[in-house]
């Protein structure tokens, strides 16, 4: 066990699946002489080469394209997105050629590709560098969608997605990509679609994902405090969501409220409240709340930014909702 | 300028090219009278392109990409007609088992990668192909072929870039059949010749006849051949027409008749037959025993596609995830 931050947890998945598997290669914008944007390929080009880790043309839906055609042809091509919101550039090659190729081939052409970088605000980045879009791709069948901070679960579902024959996209955080927590060395896997219970708690189950799980945490710690006792589901996948997992934890504590960043229109917490209300219906004692980003673009300023985002006190409100005090 | 191909290979190239072209009337007939739906593209007038640069690479290694005018070339590659017949009608035994339909023909036997709808959109997928020839060290090309107005779109240029600056050993094929359904490419483009947009990524460039079948083979032969050998991206025009509407439902009305018989006039099967009875390839009357040969062939590939089951119910999630 070691104390590695997200980006060496992110690196070490990377490096080590790239030293098991030749097919593998790493390819996006800066992501070999200047280490990454974020840093998380740091080293990598030296111990890899050239044509193993790859700074790409500013071009998304050209490398992302590269990397569907060179998965069909038997490589595992890992994309670097600089950034998610960048990836909306190629949103055409993810929705209408990694997810769809192999359902139109008849299943002749899997597409084993991640795409990865990260996800959701960071600080004062404003509205096109702010955006969350989990919600817009889980909403198209063919991808698998990982979403975490966690440095542990970050390496061991790294490496699951890339020995995935699917298209699996890997969510990050800007902001957590320097928090450190305990990671085991070498063979770590996390499957994908197998969530966590990261807190137990009895009287109200809180779903959340990506950097969401921290204000769950610190929120629970708070509450605590009034003698609430909250329990956070991480389904560190998305699609496929563990559902069990969090029908489990409702079915104890009757209560279910969902905290997501991201606008809340249509939203994934909507498909994980449509889930519970449909197959726990007789278990919940209050209609399911959810905690969201405010229906506006980002704004830059930083008051207004923290506003948006989810806050301590919209989720304890929340959660108050659910347990009617 | 026409090089001397030999009989033999005209006889084939003939056939091949009759072939796509029955094949394609009778998808046509079958669209017609209501044997399948949705959106239906036919290549006919461009089957000289297909046989053209498909006989000049090496079939079921080097790698072959479309749009979703693809009827002809999976069979072209050696695809049975009647599995493409029976893709076009939905069935079981199709290409891509009822999946794709006509726009989505595949085959990883034939290494035929699609058959794509989004235009434009096939184009960086066949930079990957060219990609992992790269990266492995392979003695392959890829071959990408897009309409004229594919190259407006932003992941064409996107993709000329990266084969450039890497050195993919692609072969971008601009079909120009000069319509972009039914805009005129002169309406939408600036340049008079598409070739030239290569010169924005430093590639090599062609123009290459697409109506003479000959001239074409003989000029995609050199182009694959020294692909193949300098691993440097090209980007091809080939120049051709298309006698149909962009889709079974467009009447073409953006076009005038005297275009259109001006066209016919240089039909690359007519090219072709004047070719072979000048060469004495062929007699007046063995073109009948081709087109008795290719009819049997194609009422086969229907009678194949009509006896073919549907998928059955528990097919729709397979092949969602792997």
């Amino acid at each position: 066990m070691a104390i590695l931050t997200l980006r060496e947890a992110l690196n070490q998945a990377m490096s080590e699946e790239m030293e098991r598997d030749p097919s593998v290669f790493l390819m996006g914008e800066e992501v070999a002489e200047y280490d990454g944007a974020y840093k998380v390929s740091k080293g990598m080009l030296a111990k890899f080469g050239p044509m193993r880790v790859v700074d790409s043309p500013i071009s998304e839906a050209g490398f992302a394209g590269l990397g569907v055609g060179a998965a069909m042809c038997g490589l595992r091509p890992i994309i670097e997105m600089m950034t998610w919101n960048f990836a909306i550039q190629a949103f055409d090659q993810i929705i209408n050629h990694a997810a769809k190729m192999l359902y139109m081939s008849g299943g002749q052409y899997k597409v084993p590709m991640v795409i990865r970088g990260p996800h959701g605000a960071a600080h004062m980045l404003s509205a096109q560098h702010s955006q969350c879009v989990d919600h817009m791709l889980v909403n198209c069948p063919g991808l698998k969608i990982i979403s975490t901070i966690d440095p542990a679960d970050a390496k061991g579902l790294m490496k699951s997605a890339i020995r995935d024959d699917n298209t699996v996209l890997f969510l990050e955080s800007e902001m957590h990509y320097g928090r450190s927590g305990e990671v085991p060395d070498g063979e770590h896997i996390v499957p994908i679609g197998v969530g966590i219970v990261k807190r137990e708690g009895t009287d109200v189950t809180l779903v959340a994902w990506n950097k969401m799980v921290l204000l769950a945490q610190d929120v629970a710690v708070e509450l605590e405090k009034e003698g609430i006792s909250v329990e956070i589901i991480d389904p560190r996948t998305l699609m496929p969501l563990d559902e069990e997992i969090i029908f489990n934890s409702v079915r104890k504590t009757n209560r279910l409220v969902v905290l997501e960043e991201g606008w809340g229109v249509a939203s994934f917490g909507c498909h994980i409240v449509d889930r519970v209300v449909k197959e726990c219906f007789d278990d919940l004692d209050a209609p399911p709340e959810r905690v969201t980003n405010l229906f506006v673009p980002m704004p830059y300023n930083e008051r207004l930014e923290h506003e948006v985002m989810p806050t301590a006190e919209r989720t304890i409100s929340a959660i108050k909702a659910v347990l009617y005090k | 300028m026409t090089q001397k191909l030999s009989n033999q290979l005209l006889v084939a190239f003939y056939k091949e090219m009759l072939l796509g072209r029955r094949l394609e009337e009778r998808v046509g007939q079958l669209y017609v009278q209501q044997k399948f739906s949705g959106f239906c593209h036919l290549y006919i007038g461009q089957e000289a392109v297909s046989t053209g640069c498909l006989n000049a690479i090496r079939k079921g290694q080097d790698y072959v990409i479309t749009g979703y005018r693809d009827h002809v070339a999976p069979v072209v590659l050696g695809m049975e007609p009647g599995v493409m017949m029976a893709e076009l009608l939905g069935k079981v035994t199709g290409c891509a088992r009822g999946k794709g339909g006509s726009m989505h023909m595949f085959s990883e036997k034939f290494r035929f990668m699609g058959g794509h709808g989004i235009v434009g959109g096939q184009v960086p997928l066949a930079t990957g192909a060219a990609w992992k020839i790269k990266y492995n060290k392979e003695d392959l090309v890829a071959l990408c072929f897009l309409g004229d107005a594919a190259s407006n779109q932003g992941q064409f240029h996107e993709a000329l870039n990266m084969a450039a600056i890497w050195d993919l050993p692609c072969i971008f094929i601009i079909e120009n059949n000069k319509y972009g359904m039914g805009t005129a490419i002169s309406r939408t483009c600036s340049l008079t010749t598409l070739a030239d947009r290569a010169k924005a990524y430093n590639m090599r460039q062609a123009v290459v006849d697409g109506r003479n079948v000959v001239n074409t083979y003989t000029q995609m032969k050199e182009i694959v051949d020294e692909t193949r050998k300098t691993s440097k991206p090209i980007l091809v025009e080939i120049q051709t027409y298309r006698f149909r509407g962009h889709s079974v439902s467009d009447p073409g009305n953006y076009r005038t008749k005297e275009e259109v018989e001006k066209e016919r006039a240089r039909d690359c099967l007519v090219l072709l037959k004047d070719i072979m009875l000048n060469q004495k390839a062929a007699k007046e009357d063995d073109f009948e025993k081709f087109e008795e040969e290719i009819a049997d062939k194609v009422e086969a590939a229907v009678a194949f596609a009509e006896d073919s089951p549907e998928p059955e119910l528990d097919e729709l999630y397979k092949h969602v995830l792997v």
